[in-house]
């Protein structure tokens, strides 16, 4: 088991490093530094000192990869490769190129993600597990079938509209709670509940037709036939056979995107005004800041790959026929 | 306005949708030869719901072609210049802007007041008429409803009697060519669906939407206008083609990748292997979204560094559509690559490929005679379901700006430029409402497709 995790460790490094190069490259190769510098000081009318004063300001002045006028170590560290992106490992991100400091930002504006993802998560798989069991227990019949179209039909409508069409009825319409805004501490409930009860929404037309599809791959099995042929009851099959069973797969669906619910939504947050680490990364966007987009992408992975280490351990937790090694 | 002076213009996208309709129809000669596929695709055919959704895509399809053969006038005046598509055409007098600013649907006159001059020179805050909605109509205050009744009814009839007389050419002919060697993909696919009731009653509907924006389309602004007087209905039949081209080239442009990555990694195996699973690890653990915001700033440099090249405005945003669907389909390949290599692992093991190795065949030649077409249901049902998803997510980049460009009609930028009219008083929800249901019906009809697509191809739900 540890040697395993181990194992996972040290191969998650290589990808690491293979997404740092990755992102070094596009950002810093395909377009110079003299482009970004250009882009953000407008197209025309812009002087080299203009950008060369840019491009110090930011710490972008440095050659790419190797800086053979400096002497021994600094040949490497005084380079743009060593100093914006290898540092991204020690979680030094720097400033972003409007001068703050990015990993205040990013520690003080995750919570707010976090705020509104895990609740959505938390009662989204409550419900949608509710659901596909109670069209999974009526499977080929009627309610079974208009329940997949409804579900088809949900999927199939853009999540904007769901914000939209939310903000418009629950907080326009019936004035219930704020449509937009956020406020530190217990307050921010009553800004919570609108993104919270839309997200959940959202996801469950898509969550109820995939736990529905892991259930009646589960009630095919033959133990479930055994158990109904020892003369079990069928809701007593669902709920004490077919649900912890079909809890494997579902429980990893939901452990490799923890980690990712700090990052949040960048739509829902940016329509709720809500300071977040996914309305930060728009502000980033819109502003054609790269600092800020560049360590996103790489916390991102972090996290994602985080996910997928954690994923193989609860595996193990779970499902005692599963050894790693 | 179609004259001889008219040269036709291939945009990118445009070559890479005909080469998509021409590999389709390669395909489906292929499918005719083939009895086994020809049954599959009959199952996929066998329910009503897809059969109408498969109607309705094909309706999507034939604007998105239509959008697609695209003009420019060779007379040098500045006007003309503009490239032009069959579409434009065919709404001629909409297609420009007319009105000034937002008009409700069918609306005579303009949704906001205006202070106007009267002709005795009195000054009057009023709802001016429109330019072009209702012109026809002398005195509109008496004469809007019956003109609506009437144009009702006559819609009603051409629509019907159009329908009639189609249903009246199927059976003439099917009774023609009842014979055994008639075409067979048309006996054995398209009559088989036709023949069923769903696709007739499908059909009445088409008719009768056809004849409605005939008949209106000529009068009115059947959807309204937006803030600066575009009319809507244009605005979301434009955005067909945004949207079904994400929809389809951004799968065309990461099969490649896909299907080489994925083939040589399982059928090679080794440090082969062990480097693309390395690959498409490391692309895939990066947030699509932030690989994508990443890849689009990129793309907005580079297009503000070479400002001088693309000349015109259509040919620019058509450059920006490419490069977003490139850039999508980076990070959607690895999905498929997966499997794909999965498959292979499984085909190399198989008989047929063992029985190839000892009749000499070369590992080339087992690679595309014997393991590719074997992969071919892979990439029908990767092409079919992400199309839906994708026409989602265009809308959603858009919201954010690394979508299409800010020029270009789309559902996207549509809903970006209304999402604050919801909040005006009196309600404006024409724009939001139109970009809800082309979309709505456009990704309904999808999933329900790829899903009778996956059940008939996918082995897993055959049995």
């Amino acid at each position: 088991m540890f040697n395993y995790l181990l194992k996972r460790i040290l191969y998650a490094i290589p990808i690491l490093i293979a997404v740092n190069i990755f992102t070094f490259f596009l950002f810093f190769v395909v377009n110079s530094p003299d482009d970004m510098a250009r882009l953000h000081l407008g197209n025309k009318h812009v002087t080299q000192e203009a950008i060369d004063n840019w491009k110090f300001e930011r710490g972008y002045n440095k050659p790419l990869l190797w800086a053979s006028e400096s002497e021994g170590i600094k040949k490497i560290s005084e380079t743009i490769f060593f100093e914006n992106s290898l540092k991204l490992f020690l979680f030094e991100f720097g400033q972003s190129d409007s001068g703050r400091d990015i990993s205040f930002d990013i520690s003080k504006r995750m919570w707010p993600s976090l705020a509104i993802a895990l609740p959505v998560l938390i009662v989204g798989v409550c419900l949608t597990l509710t659901i596909a069991l109670f069209v999974a227990f009526f499977r080929a019949t009627y309610i079974d079938s208009t329940g997949v179209l409804i579900c088809v039909f949900m999927m199939s409508i853009s999540g904007l509209f769901y914000i939209i069409g939310g903000q418009y009825l629950i907080g326009k319409m019936l004035k219930l709670v704020p449509i937009s805004g956020y406020s530190e501490g217990i307050s921010a409930i009553k800004f919570l509940v609108l993104p919270v009860v839309i997200g959940v929404i959202s996801g469950l037309g898509n969550g109820t037709r995939w736990y529905r599809t892991i259930f009646l791959e589960e009630v095919n099995k033959d133990y479930v036939r055994t158990a109904r042929s020892k003369g079990f009851k069928e809701s007593r099959i669902m709920l004490s056979h077919v649900l912890r069973n079909a809890l494997i797969p579902i429980m990893t669906g939901i452990v490799v995107v923890l980690p990712s619910l700090f990052l949040g939504s960048l739509i829902t947050e940016s329509f709720f005004g809500v300071p977040g680490l996914g309305s930060y990364t728009i502000e980033a966007i819109r502003a054609q800041d790269f600092a800020i987009v560049r360590s996103m992408v790489f916390l991102g992975s972090l996290l994602y790959i985080l996910g997928l280490i954690l994923t193989d351990i609860s595996y193990t937790l779970v499902d005692p026929r599963v050894r790693l090694n | 306005m179609l004259s001889a002076s008219m040269q036709i213009v291939i945009l990118k996208t445009d070559f890479l949708f005909f080469l998509l309709l021409a590999g389709t129809f390669l395909y489906s000669l292929f499918v005719v030869k083939d009895k086994q596929l020809l049954e599959v695709w009959r199952q996929v055919f066998r329910k009503p719901l897809a059969i109408a959704s498969g109607m309705i895509l094909c309706f999507y399809l034939a604007v998105c072609l239509l959008d697609s053969i695209h003009f420019q006038s060779l007379e040098n005046s500045k006007k003309s210049q503009e490239i032009t598509s069959v579409l434009d055409y065919l709404f001629e007098p909409i297609s420009k802007q007319v009105e000034t600013t937002y008009s409700a649907p069918f609306a005579y006159s303009s949704f906001v007041k205006e202070t106007l001059l009267n002709d005795d020179g009195s000054v009057a805050r009023e709802y001016p008429r429109l330019k072009f909605g209702g012109s026809h109509l002398v005195n509109p205050e008496t004469d809007y409803w019956p003109d609506i009744w009437i144009s009702l009814i006559y819609m009603l009839c051409v629509g019907f009697i159009f329908w009639l007389v189609l249903l009246f050419i199927y059976y003439f002919f099917s009774y023609r060519s009842n014979t055994e060697s008639a075409m067979s993909f048309l006996n054995d696919v398209l009559i088989s669906s036709v023949s069923s009731r769903v696709f007739w009653i499908a059909l009445l509907g088409f008719c009768l939407l056809f004849s409605f924006l005939f008949v209106f389309a000529g009068h009115y602004h059947i959807l309204g206008t937006d803030k600066v007087g575009n009319d809507v209905l244009y605005q979301s039949f434009k955005s067909i083609r945004t949207g079904v081209l994400i929809g389809t080239l951004t799968t065309l442009l990461a099969l490649p990748f896909a299907l080489i990555f994925g083939v040589t990694a399982g059928y090679f195996g080794g440090w082969i292997d062990d480097v693309i699973q390395f690959l498409y690890t490391t692309l895939s653990s990066i947030p699509g979204v932030l690989l994508i915001a990443a890849a689009a700033l990129m793309l907005e440099i580079y297009m503000s560094k070479h400002t001088d090249i693309y000349m015109s405005v259509v040919a620019r945003a058509d450059l920006r559509l490419l490069a977003l669907c490139m850039i999508i389909g980076i990070t959607s390949w690895t999905t498929l690559c997966r499997y794909v290599r999965a498959e292979t692992l499984k085909l190399r093991e198989m008989d047929f490929v063992a029985a190839a190795t000892a009749l000499g065949a070369s590992k080339l030649r087992i690679l595309f005679r014997h393991v590719t077409p074997n992969l071919m249901h892979l990439v029908m049902i990767t092409l079919v379901l992400d199309f839906s998803g994708l026409v989602l997510a265009e809308a959603a980049l858009s919201y954010i700006d690394i979508g299409v460009d800010p020029s270009m009609e789309s559902w996207g930028n549509m809903i970006n430029s209304a999402r604050l009219e919801l909040a005006r008083e009196p309600v404006v929800w024409w724009s939001l409402g139109s970009a809800f249901f082309f979309m709505l019906f456009l990704v309904l009809a999808a999933n329900i497709f790829a899903d009778s697509t996956r059940d008939a191809f996918d082995p897993k739900t055959n049995d």
